[in-house]
């Protein structure tokens, strides 16, 4: 049985911890410094380039950190914070797997297409590789993701706001909006990257200090082992591979297969490929090695972020007196859930000073969520869904004008959204169900789109519609027939992580088949319409006259290695 | 343009302050309830960091260096 969210926050106890002056100043100036760059910005932001796309005049750094702190919003934070309590380092995989092979590959295989299109956003591409309707289709679903994903990132806010602090649900949600939504106005894309780096580093500062205090604490992270067995006898959480033989030995109820295929394959290169919130930063790059380098230098401080987010979740494992459950049993036994690991770390090794920087980690990170949300759906509504089928001719002006106005109709909708998503309780297991709709297919459509010239316009379409309509037809199985989860994820024991990522996997089949079966009984469009879309028609430049510290297939060449060696390191 | 990395720098100086401040205060006056390994003072060694990252950055990349 689950209780509504919102009965949750009407019997909250009490606040976990009190802010100091110097932790509320703290806060304030970050609120000061954000808004301050958006309007200092504005004045650079006058043409559609400038506004989506940053003026394509991004750095490789400036726009890899942005391309990562996109996706580390609070719901990052704390959902994987609580993830690492409730399933240990299997949490990692999202970070690690789950990440870093498909941002390399974004970088050294894909970005050469999108760079070179030209296209202002990922439906963008797929108007120009199958046509109109697969861009509408993406177009639309994913505006509805994306809304969806800015709500429940706002609600999981508002939601440690009113647990830690007391705060008023409804003051958190519109107060943190209202900022987004200005300085995204304000400054467009440029506004959001140049925010998000800023974001990136004060998470990084107001979050690694529970990692080093924890590990002090502990003992170092085999005191940490040591004191995690002591806690959990007979449990493994601290293990990233060895546990994954079958699905009844380890925490999280998922076998090898789900993680590498549906997680590592289809739910890790949809989500870090075709997804625009990430590839719009991207696409912001001042040039094709810049669009190259930027997710590589993103992957490489991806792959550190569970020091941040995983490892304290570890550490409340091994240090914490109390045992956190569930959020019906806490509410019924007046004690903490998995979803206060963060905070809970937070309060126990931070002072005044210390403890408003944590906070203002939290709202940075949030923040940064919600402005990728918020700055991908002005693009994609602007640029997919007003211009060629609301007012195809009109000026750059105007466009920037409804881009502007899109900014803040999305905060509104997520806003709504979040008092929404306030009747689901499992957030991270929902958000991992979008990603099954609609990503996993857009995938199958993109790479196809891609890498096969024979691919046509009917069978990019048919495919993702099949995909995406098979994806929300099995997860509509399993919640009207539970038994049905033995043939979704070959298993009656698969937990709701496993059965998204076998459902991913099977849309992403189903779509990758269908549009194959597809082209192969229609006409596939000409090589001229194809050239700078597909591999074998696209003249890729060559990088031959660079030194090989310079290029960026040696540097992800780096980052894989390291990858690998920390796999085997925690093995 | 102004440097993402000079705003990213004033701020860190001014929460160095502001956190050093906090870590000193707390030497001189320890708090009634104090957190758990509150004896490595953090706040100290902590706020001095910001301090010098931020002063760093702010340094590197003034809009008025070299002007």
């Amino acid at each position: 049985m689950t209780l509504p969210a919102a009965l949750i926050l009407e019997a909250v106890p009490q606040r976990l911890m009190h802010l100091s002056p110097v932790d509320l100043c703290i806060i304030g100036l970050y609120f000061v410094a954000v808004l301050g760059i958006g309007f200092y910005l504005k004045r650079f932001t006058k043409t559609g380039e400038d506004f989506f796309l940053a003026g394509r005049e991004m750095t490789a750094w400036v726009a890899g950190l942005s391309f990562v702190a996109a996706n580390l919003g609070s719901l990052e934070l704390m959902g994987w914070a609580a993830s690492a309590y409730q399933y240990g380092i299997l949490a990692t995989h999202w970070y690690w797997i789950g990440a870093i092979p498909a941002m390399l590959f974004l970088g050294i295989v894909m970005m050469p297409f999108y760079y070179i299109s030209k296209t202002h956003s990922v439906p963008g591409y797929l108007k120009l590789r199958f046509g109109e309707p697969a861009r509408l289709l993406s177009a639309v679903s994913f505006g509805v993701m994306t809304v969806l994903m800015s709500g429940i990132n706002m609600y999981s806010m508002a939601l440690v706001m009113r647990i830690i602090l007391g705060w008023d649900i409804h003051f958190s949600i519109w107060m943190s909006s209202i900022t987004v939504a200005i300085y995204v106005f304000a400054g467009g894309l440029l506004s959001a990257i140049f925010n998000e780096v800023l974001q990136f580093v004060l998470i990084w500062l107001g979050a690694l200090l529970i990692s080093i205090i924890g590990l002090v604490e502990a003992g170092g992270w085999s005191g940490m082992v040591q004191r995690i067995h002591q806690n959990f006898p007979g449990q493994d959480y601290t293990h990233l591979w060895s546990t994954l033989g079958s699905f009844g030995d380890n925490p999280m109820g998922i076998q090898w297969t789900g993680i590498v295929l549906g997680l590592g394959w289809v739910i890790s290169f949809g989500y870090w490929t075709t997804d625009f919130l990430v590839v719009q930063r991207v696409l912001a790059a001042k040039d094709l090695r810049a669009a190259k380098m930027a997710p590589i230098i993103g992957a490489s401080f991806k792959m550190l972020v569970p020091f941040i987010v995983i490892l304290p979740g570890l550490l409340a494992l091994a240090v914490l007196p109390e045992k956190l459950t569930g959020e019906a049993q806490a509410l019924a036994t007046g004690g903490h859930s998995y979803n206060e690991v963060l905070p809970l770390m937070l309060a126990r090794y931070c002072g005044p000073g210390l403890l408003g920087l944590g906070i203002t980690a939290l709202i940075a990170g949030f923040m940064s969520g919600m402005a990728g949300n918020v700055s991908a759906f002005s693009t994609v509504w602007t640029y997919d869904i007003y211009r060629p089928f609301r007012k195809t001719e009109a000026t750059d002006a105007h466009y920037v004008s409804v881009g502007r106005w899109c900014t803040i109709l999305g905060v509104l909708v997520s806003i709504g959204t979040a008092y929404l998503v306030m009747q689901f309780l499992s957030i991270m297991d929902y958000v991992q169900a979008l990603f099954s709709f609609f990503i996993a297919p857009l995938f199958g459509t993109v790479i196809l789109g891609m890498l096969w010239k024979r691919a046509t316009p009917a069978g990019g379409f048919w495919g993702l519609l099949a995909g995406t309509v098979s994806s929300i037809g099995m997860w509509a199985w399993v919640k009207l027939d539970p038994a049905a989860l033995r043939y979704i994820a070959f298993s009656p024991h698969a937990k709701d992580m496993a059965e998204n990522m076998y459902r991913a996997l099977w849309s992403w089949i189903i779509c990758v088949t269908i549009t194959v079966l597809v082209s192969l009984a229609t006409r596939p469009k000409p090589a001229s319409e194809l050239t700078g879309l597909v591999y074998g028609y696209t003249d890729l430049p060559s990088e031959g006259d660079l030194p090989w510290t310079k290029r960026p297939v040696f540097w992800a060449g780096v980052v894989l290695v390291v990858f690998v060696i920390l796999n085997v390191i925690f093995w | 343009m102004i440097s993402i990395w000079f705003f990213i720098g004033v701020l860190l100086l001014a929460y160095g302050i502001l956190v050093l401040g906090a870590g000193i205060y707390d030497l001189i006056a320890p708090p009634a309830n104090p957190v758990v390994l509150n004896s490595l003072h953090a706040g100290v060694w902590w706020g001095a960091l910001l301090i010098v990252l931020g002063a760093f950055y702010s340094w590197r990349f003034s809009p008025w260096k070299g002007k």
